[in-house]
């Protein structure tokens, strides 16, 4: 008796939890779908601020610059040396250029770029907004009749959407150099395959529109997550810290998610 | 409400959900007047300065300011009584990424269209009047916390406002700094026309320097008058107040249970 009370107890108790994190995650995705709606509708003020803006692109865009650029290198290098050793086998080490540029136009490119992206700007957009809410900067621009959404959100909002492909794009340019310098330069495989093959093989609507429209979404889901996520944040260390990780791993799993589902809708049944 | 009155509250009442934060709150303040409202943690002095600037709407009764509903307007009228507001954050909230001037001129930059040679006259005039015009190129972490407090106030005057809400100015200040800020305010008030209210702990700066007093306790009005006649009162919980008193209304223990049930004296167990 005692332990069928226990038991019931415990269902109840179980059943409550799943209960309220159903209730506070709706209410949660609400809040944050009604953030981002207020963001987009007061956007024409953050463009009227277009000097903000463009610092934003500079803090977002510039400022991650090295890390896409080493890291695209080094995934060129390794897709070139792990291309090669599986082209040779099947005698089409010339073939590389087009392995090379396709994985890294198509997925590599966007998706490591966003990944990349949301870890060193999406973080700092985070801690940044959530700071100065915690040093109640956001409600001193509230008092002086000041829309912080459109005078601070806003333009890391559009920063970060603007900088996103611009950085998958270099991403999968210094990749591109990165297998070739590999495939051509260390290994030896003809320089004029390696171009002629990637030429004929990567087509622009296809091949590169689809990936810069990837970055694109992804740039979007990063810029809103970061945003949303700093401006909710608890003030305090522990909220910042909070909500700058929860940027992080929300953002990784969005990216991953619409990949799949982008990649579906782009690249099947073709 | 008389000619002299700039704020005029009427049996205000607020509400955090089902807790009960301030009740059957009125009290006027006149034109050039330095107002203090007094009370301790959590008492729903802050809470006051939010329903006065907007921030907040109460659940019943009036806010008036220079005789505009205040608790009626809508986002446009809060924006316009908000450009006639200055508040002084507890600790400043001054914008991190900008320069001690960039701070100043940051209302006038937001809400005029003066040229720029006139805002650096104006914002040097600003600092000049608080004693930082030398400060002015400065950013927010070069400076102490008494400094960064004065440049936040010469940014709440930077629009020469009627009425300027000061939270807690007096929080973390060294002796000096404190007897500075205090005269500060004063002297603004005096001679820029304006009219002050100042939420405060300081008993014995605040009460050099103002003409009344407001004490609030459990969120409603326990006392009032002049700090002549506050310093007379009768009230216990004032008298305790103004001279720190450890015995009296205010307990030194929260209110909990009862000492037999936490402890399991007596066979009782919570």
């Amino acid at each position: 008796m005692v332990w069928g009370a226990r038991v019931l107890k415990a269902l109840a108790s179980g059943f409550s939890h799943i209960g309220r994190s159903v209730v506070e995650g709706t209410w949660r995705l609400g809040y944050a779908s009604r953030f981002l709606a207020l963001v987009l509708l007061r956007s024409g003020l953050s463009f009227g601020r277009f000097s903000l803006v463009v610092r934003k692109v500079y803090f977002s865009g510039v400022q991650s610059l090295i890390i896409i650029l080493v890291s695209g290198l080094f995934v060129g290098m390794v897709l070139g040396l792990q291309g090669y050793e599986t082209l040779v086998r099947y005698g089409s080490a010339e073939a590389l250029g087009t392995l090379v540029a396709l994985s890294l136009v198509r997925e590599l490119g966007p998706v490591v770029a966003a990944l990349l992206f949301a870890s060193r700007a999406g973080s700092a957009i985070t801690a940044e907004i959530g700071l100065m809410k915690a040093t109640e900067q956001l409600s001193a621009m509230e008092v002086m009749a000041v829309d912080p959404i459109a005078r601070v959100v806003g333009p890391h909002f559009w920063g970060a959407v603007i900088s996103m492909p611009l950085l998958a794009a270099m991403f999968s340019a210094i990749g591109v150099f990165g297998g070739y310098l590999i495939g051509v330069v260390l290994i030896g495989v003809d320089d004029g395959a390696f171009w002629s093959q990637m030429q004929a093989a990567v087509d622009f609507r296809h091949d590169v529109m689809n990936g810069i429209i990837k970055s694109a979404v992804f740039g979007f889901a990063v810029a809103a997550i970061a945003t949303f996520e700093g401006y909710d944040a608890p003030p305090t260390a522990e909220g910042v810290s909070g909500a700058t990780t929860r940027t992080v791993v929300t953002s990784a799993l969005a990216i991953l998610a619409l990949d799949f589902v982008l990649t579906s809708f782009m690249f099947t049944g073709q | 409400m008389a000619a002299d009155t700039l704020v005029d509250i009427r049996n205000l009442e607020f509400a955090y959900g089902a807790r009960q934060i301030l009740t059957g709150i009125s009290m006027t303040m006149k034109r050039g007047q330095v107002v203090a409202i007094m009370g301790g943690s959590g008492c729903g002095k802050t809470t006051l300065l939010k329903l006065i600037s907007g921030t907040l709407r109460p659940s019943s009764g009036e806010v008036v300011v220079n005789g505009e509903a205040v608790h009626l307007m809508d986002t446009d009228g809060l924006a316009r009584h908000r450009r006639k507001l200055g508040v002084l954050f507890q600790f400043g909230a001054l914008f991190t990424d900008l320069s001690v001037f960039d701070n100043v001129a940051f209302p006038l930059r937001e809400h005029t269209d003066l040229p720029e040679e006139l805002i650096r006259d104006l914002v040097l005039l600003k600092l000049h009047s608080v004693g930082l015009r030398g400060a002015h190129a400065l950013m927010p972490h070069q400076l102490s916390g008494g400094m960064a407090r004065r440049v936040a106030l010469a940014r709440s005057i930077a629009l020469d406002p009627a009425l300027v809400l000061f939270d807690e100015p007096f929080t973390g200040l060294d002796p000096i700094s404190l007897t500075v800020t205090g005269n500060l305010i004063r002297r603004l008030t005096d001679t820029l026309g304006m009219t002050s209210v100042v939420v405060t702990h300081d008993v014995a700066e605040s009460l050099k320097i103002v003409d009344e007093v407001y004490f609030i306790t459990d969120g409603r009005i326990a006392a009032h008058g002049t700090p002549a006649e506050v310093r007379d009162t009768r009230d216990a919980f004032v008298h305790q107040f103004i001279y720190g008193e450890e015995d009296g209304p205010m307990r030194f223990h929260f209110p909990g249970g009862s000492m037999d049930a936490d402890f399991g004296l007596g066979g009782a167990r919570a």
